[in-house]
């Protein structure tokens, strides 16, 4: 391995990694669960690509730079997924929210039964 | 230029394994299913970053092929679970 193959993997595993950590801190110091999820999904699927992508340089294989393309592009494109899903049903099974929270606009104006917005309003409503 | 390698290789696994035991006190305390379900996506998205890494510190290109199915099971589990959730819900 090269000295600047080296490097190169050195600095792409190490933001990984560094953005897994931040991902668990902010799991651990969020106060509700939109929040860990804001803080946690991104952090966590960049980190996980990140080091995939150090591996990929680290190997220098074609083999080996196909499976980490692949494991990547799984990642970015089903964390969103899994993210939306998660944030959908936590709101629908009415997981309160932080104290902090300054607005929810769906509050009252969503039927959960039909999932169809009742709303008063129309369109936006900003944060009066 | 080994020696470092493998001296990167273990200080990186300890900053994964690091941010693993933060989602999993989450994974414990949390006080809702969602909350947990959040967690244990982070613990698997560092399984699997995890698996990448040792692939490169053993040599065994065959962990990354665990890494791949690591990272499907926990896609599936995450919206097996907001399945279940929504669905209580509608009824």
């Amino acid at each position: 391995m090269t000295l600047f193959r080296f490097i190169l993997a050195l600095v792409l595993a190490g933001g990984g990694c560094l953005f897994m950590l931040l991902a668990g801190v902010g799991l651990v110091r969020m106060p509700d669960v939109l929040t860990r999820m804001h803080a946690s999904s991104k952090a966590a699927t960049l980190g996980a690509a990140l080091v995939v992508a150090a591996v990929a340089v680290a190997m220098w294989d074609w083999a080996i730079a196909l499976r980490a393309v692949l494991v990547s592009l799984f990642l970015l494109i089903t964390a969103p997924v899994a993210a939306h899903a998660i944030a959908r049903a936590s709101y629908l099974a009415g997981v309160p929210l932080a104290e902090e929270t300054v607005m929810d606009e769906l509050a009252g104006r969503y039927d959960p039964a039909s999932h169809e917005l009742s709303g008063t309003g129309s369109g936006s409503t900003g944060p009066t | 230029m080994t020696p470092a390698l493998v001296l990167a290789g273990q200080v990186l696994l300890a900053i994964l394994a690091l941010a693993m035991v933060l989602a999993a006190v989450r994974l414990g305390r949390g006080p809702t299913l969602p909350d947990r379900v959040v967690a244990f996506d982070v613990v698997a998205a560092a399984g699997v970053a995890m698996a990448a890494l040792a692939a490169v510190l053993w040599q065994a290109p065959v962990l990354l092929d665990v890494a791949m199915v690591l990272a499907v099971i926990a896609f599936i589990g995450t919206v097996a679970v907001a399945r279940y959730l929504e669905g209580k819900v509608r009824r």
